[in-house]
């Protein structure tokens, strides 16, 4: 089974992020950057597939600027076998992200595609889905756990109730949450063999798509400092404050 | 730190702190606190290194080392001197004088410590040796085919007991145009051989949880087997690879620098008195500036030795300076980002207090600062015969 899971660059987790003074945008200068952590999850769950036995290629695939070729070789040294960079300077929204995925799952055919069921920058948590319903596969998002199943994927998902199972036919489209495993970090072996992996480099163009932008982004500015908490004396205060100051019951 | 690093680099440090984010920074408090590492805790991180690729990474492969070049060794050291040794010294770097191995002692040194097996310490402090090694008093005296050691080292650390010792012994005198000088030899001597003692040293206020051992020689019999490299040659032996202790030194004080700036900086940021965070008086301010300037300073020096020595030109003098100027810088950054903190800086809540004390040893071993000082000062007048 041919597994491709698609790695964004993101800023690393741990940076706190800053607007730019005019607030055009976040401030990316001098900022280390990462593979978003729900990524990270499914490179994880792609690998894990791939040393059970069950997946026999797993393909590593970003869409950016030449930089997010350091997310690709991270991903690859991860355990991934290859790399496919979709290059692009502009700022890809979601749709696009899909279109450009659909291209490459045409070119590779893969029986999975693994992605995060949102990047830890803009947030979105459309990507996957857009993904599904575009190449026509079924989806099994916020995925806790993952198991092949014959020509069936079982694919529990962590819903605002519970936990739900899905019963997917291959090839289908995973989005991961949190739980579904804890990366692994790269050792030093695999660093050294990443290096040599192949890495190929498309186009837009080369997919087939046109890169559009549907969005503009009126203005990015910090969320308003909260006000420093409060200690109350016992329950009858904390409730008489929720009711009459914060009005949040009644 | 902001100068360039390859791919393979990058990734490996990406993948090294996350390691010791989860292995290392959660107990080190607590082994500090207790001055030891308990041996679950140390087998748990030496397994975990060893599944890495981290373990012996400075060794070359051919001996099933990593084979890291000394640049990424020193990107490398200066992420482990962010951490306590006792705790980081389980991603066992052993020292390179063990490639001296011949024969046999391949299999029974070398290698176990590449394998994680064996843990060797290197024995050359005595009490009354510290600066001056050539007053050594351990001899080894020729009997037959064996030689028979006496005399005392101390200080000897490692983050576990070893199970053997390179030992510095004089086996006799050389007549030298400078005068008479002691012909130093190396024995390796293992834990148990008949003679030999190991205890615990007394406990040092810098790396707690990182053990000094007293070694203690009565009548210890080693077979000539046992002499790593050639007799009479055990300084050459060490001086070849000892150098880039020092460089190692260095990387580990900007590496601490760097974890106390990121402190210091974050608590400047938002501990607020006078109604304002105190990185806005440049009392504050200037301190964190200076800390700054002197991390890269001491970096730039640090990179300058470790690229030199790849290139096989690092001159002592290059590791020598390193070692002075980041393990000094280091004390300052500490005191600086204790005095930051104010009362916070000195109370066991915070780590500041166990970097202070900790960063206080990186001016002493490996040579101190002043005979780092007296390398430097020979390398320039030496050639003009003074
Ligand atoms: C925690 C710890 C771990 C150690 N681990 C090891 C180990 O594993 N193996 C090992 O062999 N050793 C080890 N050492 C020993 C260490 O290398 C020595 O402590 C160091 O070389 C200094 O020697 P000393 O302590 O005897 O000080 P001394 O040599 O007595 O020096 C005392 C002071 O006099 C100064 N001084 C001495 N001579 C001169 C001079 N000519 N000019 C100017 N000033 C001078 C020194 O700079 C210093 O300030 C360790 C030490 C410590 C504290
Ligand atoms: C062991 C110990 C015993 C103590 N005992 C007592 C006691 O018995 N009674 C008592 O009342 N207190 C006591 N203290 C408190 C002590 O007096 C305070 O720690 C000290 O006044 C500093 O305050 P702080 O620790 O809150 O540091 P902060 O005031 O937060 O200072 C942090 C740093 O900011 C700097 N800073 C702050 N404002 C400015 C400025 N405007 N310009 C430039 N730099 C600035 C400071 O110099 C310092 O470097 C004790 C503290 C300790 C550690």
């Amino acid at each position: 089974m041919k597994v491709l899971v698609a790695v964004k660059r993101v800023v690393d987790y741990n940076v706190k992020v800053r607007a730019k003074a005019d607030g055009s945008d976040v401030d990316l200068n001098n900022v280390k950057m990462a593979i978003n952590p729900f990524c990270e999850i499914a490179v994880e769950e792609a690998v894990r597939l791939k040393e059970a036995g069950t997946a026999t290629e797993v393909i590593a695939v970003s869409i950016g600027d030449k930089a997010c070729q350091e997310q690709i070789r991270t991903a690859l040294a991860l355990g991934a076998d290859r790399g496919i960079q979709v290059e692009t300077e502009s700022n890809v929204e979601p749709l696009v992200v899909a279109k450009l995925l659909k291209g490459v799952v045409d070119k590779e055919q893969p029986q999975l595609v693994i992605l995060g069921k949102q990047s830890i920058d803009g947030d979105n948590n459309q990507t996957g889905q857009m993904l599904g319903a575009l190449a026509n596969m079924p989806q099994g998002t916020f995925a806790s756990e993952v198991v092949v199943d014959g020509d069936k994927l079982n694919v529990t998902r962590e819903v605002d109730g519970g936990l739900q199972t899905v019963s997917l036919n291959l090839p289908a489209v995973v989005t991961t949450d949190l739980r579904l495993n804890e990366p692994r970090y790269a050792s030093l072996p695999n660093i050294m063999k990443a290096k040599k992996k192949q890495l190929d480099v498309y186009s837009p163009a080369d997919l087939g798509v046109e890169v559009t932008s549907h969005l503009t982004q009126v203005s990015v500015e910090p969320p308003a400092e909260r006000q420093a908490g409060i200690k109350v004396e016992d329950v009858d205060q904390l409730v008489d404050k929720l009711k009459n100051e914060a009005k949040v019951i009644s | 730190m902001n100068f360039p690093v390859t791919e393979e680099q990058r990734m490996f440090l990406d993948s090294l702190r996350g390691f010791l984010e989860k292995e290392i920074y959660p107990h080190e408090a607590e082994t500090d606190r207790a001055g030891e590492v308990p041996e679950e805790l140390g087998e748990h991180i030496k397994r975990r290194a060893i599944e890495m690729g981290f373990y012996a990474a400075n060794l070359p492969e051919s001996v099933g080392g990593g084979g890291l070049d000394y640049t990424t060794m020193g990107l490398f050291e200066r992420e482990l001197g962010k951490v306590s040794y006792g705790l980081g010294g389980h991603l066992a770097r052993p020292t390179e004088i063990l490639l001296a191995c011949e024969g046999d002692q391949v299999d029974g040194y070398l290698k176990p410590c590449v394998t994680g097996e064996k843990h060797e310490s290197f024995a050359l402090t005595e009490p009354g040796a510290g600066s001056d090694i050539m007053s050594m008093s351990t001899k080894a005296v020729a009997d037959g085919d064996d030689y028979v050691i006496n005399g005392m080292k101390h200080f000897i650390s490692t983050p576990c007991v070893p199970d053997f010792a390179i030992v510095f012994a004089a086996t006799g005198v050389d007549d030298t145009p400078r005068g008479p000088r002691k012909r130093v030899t190396a024995f390796l001597v293992d834990r148990g051989e008949k003679g030999f003692t190991i205890q615990r040293g007394p406990t040092c206020a810098a790396q707690r949880a990182y053990r000094t051992y007293e070694l203690s020689f009565d009548d210890c019999r080693v077979n000539r087997r046992q002499i790593l490299g050639e007799e009479g040659k055990g300084l050459e032996l060490s001086d070849k690879w000892l150098g880039m202790g020092r460089v190692w030194v260095a990387a580990q004080s900007c590496g601490k620098a760097e974890r106390l700036l990121e402190l210091a900086t974050d608590w400047a940021a938002t501990r607020k008195q006078f109604g304002k965070p105190i990185g806005s008086f440049q009392g504050t301010s200037f301190k964190l500036a200076d800390m700054a300037t002197e991390l890269q300073a001491a970096d730039l020096m640090t990179m300058h030795a470790c690229r030199q020595a790849d290139n096989g030109l690092m001159r002592p003098e290059d590791a020598a300076m390193a070692k002075l100027y980041a393990s000094e810088m280091v004390g300052r950054v500490a005191d600086h980002t204790v005095q930051i903190f104010g009362g916070m800086g000195l109370m066991e809540e915070m780590p500041i207090e166990r970097l202070w004390r900790d960063a206080r040893i990186e001016r002493i071993w490996d040579g101190t600062s002043e005979i780092q000082r007296h390398i430097i000062a020979r390398s320039l007048l030496r050639p003009l015969g003074a």
